[in-house]
C-alpha cells in the first residue's frame, strides 16, 4: 500500500512539473512582462534595468526552477492587474469557488444516484422515462442557458432566490468565508450549485442506471437470486454496491471538472469566486493569475485522483490485494 | 411409491421475441424421486438451463412459463406469487451454477454472503450462522475454513470457488438441488472431484438432484435416471443403465455413440449429422426427423408422444409400430 502511494505521488510531482512548465512558458511566449510593469515612455536603459532585476535575463532552465521553488512556497508572484500577490488574490475567492463545487457534487450524487437506480429497476415506469428524458436535456443544455433560465425563473418571475453573489458571509480564521452560516448565503448557493451539479448530475444518473443495468445481468446476481435472498438485499446490498465502484472513480474525477468548469457559472451569477478571478485575468493578460490558476487547478485534480484510487482500493477487495503486491 | 420431490408436468416455456414467440421448452415431463439423481444431457440449446430456471422459478421476461404444472413434494410451485417462490429458492430448491468464478459478489466475502443466504432461511444469530458457515466450508473440502471464511472470492481458485458455491446451494438443507453444468468451467483436473462431492453431500442429506451436463461419463458414473433432451423436448428417459448401454431413440443412440469407450472401440463413434435447429424453425412433427437416418413418413406429420418401453419413456414412432405390430 504504502509503495502504491509513493508511486502514485512521484506520478502526480511529475503532472504538476508539466502544467508548471506549461503555466511558466506563458510567462516567456505570451507578452512581454517588462510591458506590464512599466509605463510606456520608459527608455530602454531603464527597461533592461528591470529585466535584468527580474531575472529575465538568466537561463531558461534557472528562471523555471526559480518558478518552481516560489510555487512551492504558494509565492506565485504579483498580479499585473491589482499589484497584489496572487496567491491572496486566489485565497480570497477560493472558499466561494470550493464551497459551490462541493454543493454542487453533493447535489449532483445525492440526486444522481437515487435517480440512476430509480431508472434502472422501474425501466418502465413513466417516471423512470421522465427522468431519461430531463437527463437528456440536463446533458444536452449548456451551462450558461441553464443558469439564465433558472434566474429567469426563481429569481426575476418568481422572486424566490436571489440571483447574483454569495449573500452574507461569515468569516472563519484568517483564510475562509463560508456562506453555509447564514440564511442568506444558502439561498445564494441553490441556484448556482444546480447550474454547476447539473451536468454531472445527469451524467451520474446516466452512469448508474447503465452499470447498475449491467450488474443486474451478472451472474452473481443471478446466483444471489437463486439462493433466495430478498429483492431489497439483492438490489441494494449486491448489485448497488458493485455499480459505485466505476461510479466513485467518474464521479471523483468529475469534482475536478466542477472546480474547474466553475469559471461559466460563476460569470452568470457573478459568484466572487476563483473563475471569475481567472476570466478577468485572461481579459487583462494577466499572467501570474492564469498562471498561478492552471497549477491549481492540475494540483486539485491530482489530488482528488490520488484520493479516489484509494477510496477504489478501500471498496474493491481485489484491487486492495494487487494495490499491496505493488 | 414415494412421492416425488419433483413433479414436472407438460411444462412449456416460451420466450416472446420480435419475431415471435419461441418455444424453448415444449411439454416436458419428468419426476424425482427423494435421494434420486436425474442426469438431464442433450446438446447446447436443447432447454436443459431453461427447464432449471423454471423449476426455481428464474424465468424472467421475455420469458413465462406457458403451460404445464411444476410440484414440489405435491405442492404446485409454478404459479406461486414471487415471494413465496423467493422462499422456496435456496432454502427448498438450492442452485448450482455453471461458472463459479462469477457466481460469487466479488465485494463480499465467502463468509459474508454464506451467513447471508443461512439467516434470509433459518432462524439463526449472526454467530450461529458464521459457525454453520465454518462447517459447511470444512465439509466441502476447503481446508483452515475458520480462516478462509473471510476471504474474498477472487483469492479462491476455480475448483475452491465451486465448492463454495456448493456451500452456499446446500445451506439451507434443501430437498432439491439444480446443478447446471457444475463442472464444465473447471479445469479437467478438479472435475471429478466436484461431481463426487456433490454425490456425497446430497447422498448423506437424501437430497435429490437435477444434474445437467454434457459429459456422458458422470451421468453414467453418478446418475440414477436420465433424461435426454432435444429441442426443448425429452427424448428418452429412464434408469441410466438401460438409456446409456441400449439406448432406443434414434437421437439418444447417436449422442450415446458419440462417447469414446474405455476400450476405443472406434466404431461405436457414429455422429449424428446436422445440427438442432433453431428454436425459430422446430420442423413439425418429430423435431428430430431431419437428422434422423430411420425417419419415415408419419415423423415429418405426428409428434410422437412419450410411450413406456422397456421400463423408460421414449418419444419415437419406431416403437409406437412396434407396439402395434406386436398387438396385431
Ligand atoms: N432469455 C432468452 N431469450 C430468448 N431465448 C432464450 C433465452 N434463454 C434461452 N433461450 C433459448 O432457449 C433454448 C434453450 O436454452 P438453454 O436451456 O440455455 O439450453 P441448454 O440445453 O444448452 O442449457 C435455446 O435455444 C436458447 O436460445
Ligand atoms: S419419431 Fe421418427 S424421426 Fe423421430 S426419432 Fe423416431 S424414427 Fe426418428
Ligand atoms: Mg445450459
Amino acid at each position: 500500500m504504502l509503495a502504491f502511494i509513493i508511486r502514485r505521488l512521484v506520478q502526480s510531482i511529475g503532472v504538476l512539473l508539466a502544467v508548471a512548465f506549461i503555466a511558466f512558458a506563458m510567462f516567456r511566449f505570451v507578452g512581454d512582462p517588462v510591458n506590464q510593469i512599466v509605463s510606456i515612455e520608459a527608455s530602454p536603459e531603464e527597461r533592461a534595468q528591470i529585466r535584468e532585476s527580474l531575472g529575465l535575463n538568466d537561463p531558461f532552465v534557472v528562471q523555471f526552477a526559480r518558478y518552481v521553488g516560489r510555487a512551492a512556497q504558494l509565492d506565485f508572484g504579483i498580479s499585473y492587474q491589482f499589484r497584489q500577490p496572487v496567491t491572496k488574490l486566489l485565497g480570497e475567492r477560493m472558499p466561494a469557488t470550493l464551497e459551490l463545487a462541493f454543493v454542487s457534487a453533493v447535489f449532483a450524487l445525492v440526486v444522481g444516484i437515487p435517480m440512476g437506480v430509480y431508472t434502472a429497476l422501474r425501466r418502465d415506469s413513466w417516471l423512470a422515462k421522465l427522468f431519461q428524458a430531463v437527463s437528456l436535456v440536463g446533458v444536452s443544455l449548456p451551462t450558461f442557458l441553464i443558469g439564465i433560465l433558472l434566474i429567469y425563473v426563481f429569481a426575476v418571475t418568481l422572486g424566490w432566490l436571489p440571483s447574483f453573489g454569495r449573500g452574507e458571509v461569515v468569516r472563519i480564521g484568517d483564510w475562509w468565508t463560508t456562506g453555509f452560516l447564514t440564511a442568506s448565503g444558502l439561498r445564494a448557493l441553490i441556484l448556482p450549485s444546480i447550474t454547476l451539479g447539473m451536468f454531472q448530475m445527469t451524467l451520474i444518473m446516466r452512469l448508474v442506471r447503465a452499470e447498475m443495468l449491467e450488474v443486474l445481468r451478472t451472474d452473481y446476481i443471478k446466483f444471489a437470486r437463486a439462493r433466495g435472498l430478498t429483492r431489497r438485499a439483492i438490489n441494494f446490498g449486491h448489485a448497488l454496491k458493485n455499480t459505485l465502484v466505476p461510479v466513485i472513480t467518474i464521479t471523483g474525477l468529475q469534482l475536478g471538472s466542477i472546480i474547474a468548469f466553475a469559471i461559466i457559472t460563476e460569470t452568470v451569477f457573478q459568484w466572487p469566486g476563483m473563475g471569475v478571478l481567472f476570466l478577468q485575468a485572461v481579459q487583462n493578460v494577466d499572467i501570474p493569475i492564469m498562471a498561478a490558476y492552471l497549477l491549481l487547478i492540475a494540483f486539485l485534480f491530482v489530488v482528488i485522483n490520488l484520493a479516489v484510487d484509494l477510496l477504489y482500493a478501500v471498496v474493491d477487495p481485489r484491487l486492495k490485494v494487487s494495490v499491496r503486491a505493488a | 411409491m414415494t412421492q416425488p420431490v419433483l413433479s414436472v408436468r407438460d411444462l412449456k416455456v416460451e420466450f416472446v421475441t420480435r419475431r415471435g414467440v419461441l418455444k424453448a421448452i415444449d411439454g416436458v415431463s419428468f419426476d424425482i424421486a427423494p435421494g434420486e439423481v436425474l442426469g438431464v444431457v442433450g446438446e447446447s440449446g436443447a432447454g436443459k438451463s431453461v427447464t432449471g430456471s423454471a423449476v426455481i422459478g428464474l424465468i424472467e421476461p421475455p420469458g413465462r412459463i406457458a403451460g404445464g404444472e411444476i410440484r414440489l413434494k405435491g405442492e404446485r410451485i409454478d404459479n406461486l406469487p414471487p415471494e413465496a417462490m423467493r422462499r422456496i429458492r435456496g432454502k427448498r430448491i438450492g442452485m448450482i451454477f455453471q461458472d463459479p468464478l462469477t457466481s460469487l459478489n466479488p465485494l463480499y466475502t465467502v463468509g459474508e454472503q454464506l451467513v447471508e443466504t443461512i439467516r434470509t432461511h433459518l432462524p439463526l444469530s449472526a454467530g450461529q450462522a458464521r459457525r454453520r458457515a465454518i462447517d459447511l466450508l470444512a465439509e466441502v473440502g476447503i481446508p483452515a475454513p475458520e480462516r478462509r471464511i473471510d476471504g474474498y472470492p477472487h483469492e479462491f481458485s476455480g475448483g475452491m470457488r465451486q465448492r463454495v458455491v456448493i456451500a452456499l446451494a446446500l445451506c439451507a438443507e434443501p430437498e432439491l438441488v439444480i446443478a447446471d453444468e457444475p463442472t464444465t468451467a473447471l479445469d479437467v483436473s478438479v472435475q471429478a472431484q466436484i461431481i463426487t462431492l456433490i454425490k456425497r453431500l446430497c447422498a448423506e442429506r437424501g437430497t435429490a438432484v437435477m444434474l445437467v451436463t454434457h459429459d456422458m461419463g458422470v451421468i453414467a458414473e453418478t446418475a440414477d435416471r436420465v433424461a435426454v433432451m432435444y429441442s426443448g423436448r425429452i427424448a428418452e428417459i429412464g434408469p441410466v443403465r438401460d438409456v446409456v448401454k441400449r439406448p432406443l431413440h434414434p437421437y439418444a443412440v447417436g449422442l450415446m455413440g458419440a462417447i469414446p469407450s474405455l476400450e476405443g472401440q472406434a466404431d461405436r463413434l457414429v455422429q449424428i449429422r446436422g445440427s438442432m435447429p433453431r428454436l425459430s424453425a422446430i420442423p413439425p412433427g418429430c423435431a428430430f426427423h431431419p437428422r434422423c437416418e430411420r425417419a419415415f413418413a408419419r415423423c415429418s406429420v405426428d409428434r410422437p408422444s412419450p410411450l413406456d418401453r422397456d421400463g423408460r419413456k421414449v418419444a419415437c414412432h419406431l416403437y409406437d409400430e412396434a407396439q402395434a405390430e406386436a398387438a396385431s
